[in-house]
């Protein structure tokens, strides 16, 4: 059953298409891969479906619910949450408050915050760096913060924007498992990543896009096997 | 030790008067605690919300008109005017609100800074309104000393300094500082953004202009270029918090003190008294480069700085 559905999703900035008419769903409890070169419209393609942008054309439905007029604190409440590329954690504020502010989200006070907090907290392994100021914390668990923060709003489905970028292997390594473990809870995870190995490992299925267009979808697979990509990514077939 | 602190700064506080201070050294106590009071104001609106406002002189001067234009026009005592002046400002809080909060960091402050101008001008001009710039008298006042106002003012900055920790302290606090360090990334852990800044301006403008009201009541008269002063009051405001510590609960009673003192000391020589704004813009850079955090957020480095440490320094 599909749980998040575009369709037809086209967003133009002046006379720029970064996105034309993409059509795709995610289904309950499985992991999508967004893949594509750079500014092919992955990450507009995020915020199209988180709400900071409109799409000019499309639209967008999660569980069944037009989403595509709201803005991002409403369809956050109604269950997708997001990190992002350039990780932005409230710098001044201990490891803790920071996942206390999004918990707010579904708490009735600050204690039942805390709890929701704690909780994220010990699922992702920063509980022991929760007194922590967050600027100091190195870039791996700033990457980790931004996803308990954004599971401390309980959602039923999680965007991860480049969740991977410039982390060292065992660093890499972690973020699999917690994705793992996130989708084992039953979260719906649609993640853009560049990292081949790692989206070719924790896929269900891949979708691709090139030039704002959606130029291939598939399990990982037939996504390597696929010309389209192989050219997309490594230049003429002939070449590669 | 940390916990009697408060206690013990309210009850010296509280016997302040009582040790037979001059007319004028009460004065200028009074007025250090109606600027602490804007400058808590400022603090929750530009230090935890990050909503930089360059126009609190508006709230100000909006709460202090309330109470005026109740005596001059209603023939009702101007201490109404405090109650009154909650209710007035919040509503021209959310117009402005309205207006303004659509904008983001420096765009917001120039809006702000405009919007304090534009009701200097207005309120000139609405010469049978306001009585433009013959301003506004009250005839008779409450008490010719000083002590009662002091208690007030007092009063009224001990509530609002509790008001300001309570509001941090709950989940407010939590969004107002999530706005402040990424209003996207707080809008997509599902904050709305639009109406916690608005919330944020309300209690911030109603604190402003309890001040305000506060103010007529006391001066005993008011005009649009006092109350709706752009340097004396929405710069310095800005300079009492920037001095005394961004978004630290005590930084706008410290930085307070230190600036009406200092204003006071170098208005009484002659020689500097001209110099005043230029003084402060220095005091301002070296603050900046300095103590970026005030005096409050950066304690730690000036008792570092004093400490005699032997051969290091």
């Amino acid at each position: 059953m599909s749980l998040l559905r575009a369709n037809g999703v086209t967003k133009i900035f002046g006379g720029l298409v970064a996105l034309s008419n993409v059509t795709f769903s995610a289904n309950k409890g499985e992991i999508l891969g967004l893949i594509g070169p750079n500014g092919a419209g992955k990450t507009t393609l995020f915020n199209v479906v988180n709400g900071f942008y409109a799409p000019s054309k499309g639209e967008v439905f999660f569980k069944e619910e037009r989403i595509s007029h709201l803005k991002p604190h409403q369809i956050c409440k109604l269950g997708i949450g997001r990190t992002f590329q350039v990780v932005k954690p409230l710098q001044r504020m201990t490891v803790l408050d920071n996942v206390i502010a999004s918990a707010f989200l579904r708490a009735k006070n600050k204690a039942q915050a805390e709890e929701i907090a704690v909780e994220a907290l010990r699922f992702t392994g920063l509980y022991e760096d929760r007194n922590i100021i967050s600027k100091g914390l190195p870039l791996g668990k700033r990457k980790r913060l931004e996803v308990t923060r954004a599971l401390a709003t309980k959602p039923e489905m999680l965007l991860m924007d480049e969740s991977f970028a410039g982390l060292n292997p065992t660093e890499i390594n972690d973020q699999i498992e917690i994705i793992r473990q996130i989708k084992s809870k039953g979260i719906t995870i649609m993640v853009i990543e560049h990292h081949m190995r790692v989206i070719m490992s924790i896929s269900d299925r891949i979708v691709i896009l090139n030039y704002g267009e959606k130029i291939a979808e598939g399990t990982p697979s037939e996504i390597g096997k696929n010309p389209l990509v192989i050219e997309a990514y490594l230049g003429e077939a002939e070449s590669a | 030790m940390k916990k009697s602190l408060p206690i013990l700064i309210v009850i010296l506080l509280a016997v302040l008067p009582l040790i037979g201070l001059s007319s004028y050294l009460m004065h200028i106590f009074i007025l250090v605690i109606i600027y602490s009071m804007i400058g808590m104001a400022w603090n929750l609106l530009g230090g935890y919300c990050g909503q930089v406002s360059f126009g609190h002189a508006a709230f100000f001067g909006v709460g202090a008109y309330t109470a005026g234009l109740l005596y001059s026009k209603l023939g009702v005592s101007p201490w109404w005017g405090l109650i009154l002046s909650v209710f007035v400002v919040t509503a021209f809080s959310l117009v402005i609100g309205f207006i303004c909060l659509r904008l983001r960091g420096p765009y917001f402050a120039l809006a702000t800074l405009a919007m304090g101008e534009v009701l200097r001008v207005t309120s000139e001009n609405l010469v049978k309104f306001t009585g433009g710039d013959v301003g506004i008298l009250l005839r008779e006042r409450t008490w010719v000393g000083k002590t009662w106002f002091y208690y007030i003012i007092l009063l009224l900055a001990i509530g609002a300094f509790l008001l300001v920790k309570k509001v941090i302290e709950s989940k407010l606090g939590y969004y107002f500082v999530s706005i402040r360090e990424d209003q996207d990334a707080a809008e997509s852990l599902g904050i709305d953004t639009t109406f916690y800044k608005t919330i944020a301006l309300c209690l911030s403008g109603a604190i402003a202009g309890l001040a305000g009201a506060f103010y007529t009541n006391y001066m005993g008269y008011i005009d649009p270029k006092v109350v709706f002063n752009l340097h004396d009051i929405s710069i310095v405001t800005i300079m009492v918090v920037m001095v005394g510590g961004v978004a630290t609960y005590w930084g706008p009673t410290i930085g307070a003190i230190i600036m009406v003192f200092l204003a006071e000391l170098i208005r009484s020589n002659p020689g500097l008294g001209a110099a005043h704004q230029t003084l402060f813009g220095i005091l301002l850079i070296f603050i900046i480069i300095f103590l970026p955090n005030g005096i409050v957020g950066d304690f730690r480095k000036i008792i570092r700085l004093f400490k005699p440490r032997g051969a290091l320094r």
